[in-house]
């Protein structure tokens, strides 16, 4: 049976902003069927973002959105979280906005394990800007602003995430397009910040200055660089060179951010 | 697999044109015809969803 996506999409929205091809799209849908699954509700449910190509989803969800400004989509989010504890707070976001220009709020907000869920779709550039390096474009790789070549080692935003704190960490890829929503529904269903990385692809900004003829060799590279954690167990170091890891990566319960205020109001209250 | 006849709706005003579809459909039913998608072959259709599933632009509705 067809999914009825429609009716979690403001009326009139669509067609999206995004080029051919994008996988934030994909990502979207993931996002929809995860809330579908879950039933969560419209009114209790707060979506946030930054600034970017990515950014732009909350504009199409039929939920409480905020679109903030660069980077600063934790910052908003855990105001929301703070002020009403129990709604569900999704924060969604590029790899550019997420760790560069928010590289701090995102750091904080998984030492603070505050009880939300991030969203990264990291297609390893600023795509809506121009096309200029991030911090997850790859070593080697062009962009405007790397004409010879990208001198920098790439952020592993995964490994960033579990280094900062983060209580819940997933990977999946737009390519894999059924996995999304399961690693989507279980991070909010996690008590604590869960970070949902998405390796995505820019055919616009990308892939035309790194030799992808298509969104196709985009999206076949995505599912040949994807490994599975279970998979990956049963792998030799050799048969892992240049994969990626995929599913969940990391899980462990702590007490979280808006439990433990509560017990600081509790305290001052005394 | 069910037996009943697929039915695939392409929302052309939604579809970019991307080949996505085409291209991970596992029994070639669909083709770009111009500058957006068509059914090409519809009794091939096996119904596993993969075109609605990874449509960036919400264009396809597979029932
Ligand atoms: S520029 Fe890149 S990231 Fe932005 S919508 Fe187009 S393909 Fe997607
Ligand atoms: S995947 Fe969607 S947007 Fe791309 S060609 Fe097919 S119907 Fe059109």
């Amino acid at each position: 049976m067809s999914f009825d996506y429609d009716k979690y999409i403001r009326p009139g929205k669509l067609p999206h902003i995004w080029c051919p091809g994008c996988g934030h799209g994909i990502v979207m849908k993931g996002l929809i069927r995860a809330i579908d699954t879950l039933g969560l509700q419209k009114n209790n449910t707060a979506i946030v973002s930054g600034i970017g190509c990515a950014s732009r989803l909350p504009g199409y969800m039929d939920f409480c959105t905020l679109h903030t400004a660069h980077g600063r989509a934790a910052a908003f989010a855990t105001g929301v979280k703070m002020a009403k504890p129990e709604m569900n707070v999704i924060l969604v976001g590029g790899d550019g906005d997420g760790t560069a220009i928010g590289g701090n709020h995102f750091i904080h907000a998984c030492r603070r394990n505050i009880d939300m869920t991030y969203i990264i779709m990291n297609n390893n550039i600023y795509g809506m800007t121009g096309g200029q390096f991030s911090p997850c474009t790859p070593t080697g790789a062009k962009a405007s602003t790397t004409v010879y070549g990208n001198p920098d080692p790439a952020f592993d935003v995964a490994k960033l995430a579990i280094g900062a704190g983060a209580t819940f960490v997933a990977r999946g890829t737009a390519y894999h397009a059924t996995q999304i929503d399961k690693l989507i529904a279980e991070a909010i269903q996690h008590k604590g910040f869960s970070v949902v990385e998405i390796l995505d692809d820019c055919p616009t900004t990308y892939g035309r200055r790194n030799k992808f003829k298509s969104v196709i060799e985009m999206m076949n590279r995505l599912k040949d660089v994807a490994v599975p954690v279970k998979a990956a167990e049963k792998m030799t170091a050799e048969q892992l060179e240049g994969k990626i890891l995929t599913g969940v990566l990391y899980k462990e319960e702590r007490p979280n951010y808006t439990d433990e205020y509560a017990k600081v109001i509790e305290r001052a209250k005394k | 697999m069910e037996k009943t006849p697929a039915n695939i709706e392409i929302i052309e005003k939604y579809c970019k044109g991307c080949h996505i579809c085409v291209e991970f459909c596992p029994t070639k039913v669909l083709e770009m015809k111009g500058f957006v998608a068509s059914v090409k072959n519809l009794e091939a259709c096996i119904k596993c969803m993969q075109c609605e599933l990874r449509c960036p632009d919400f264009a396809i509705k597979v029932s």
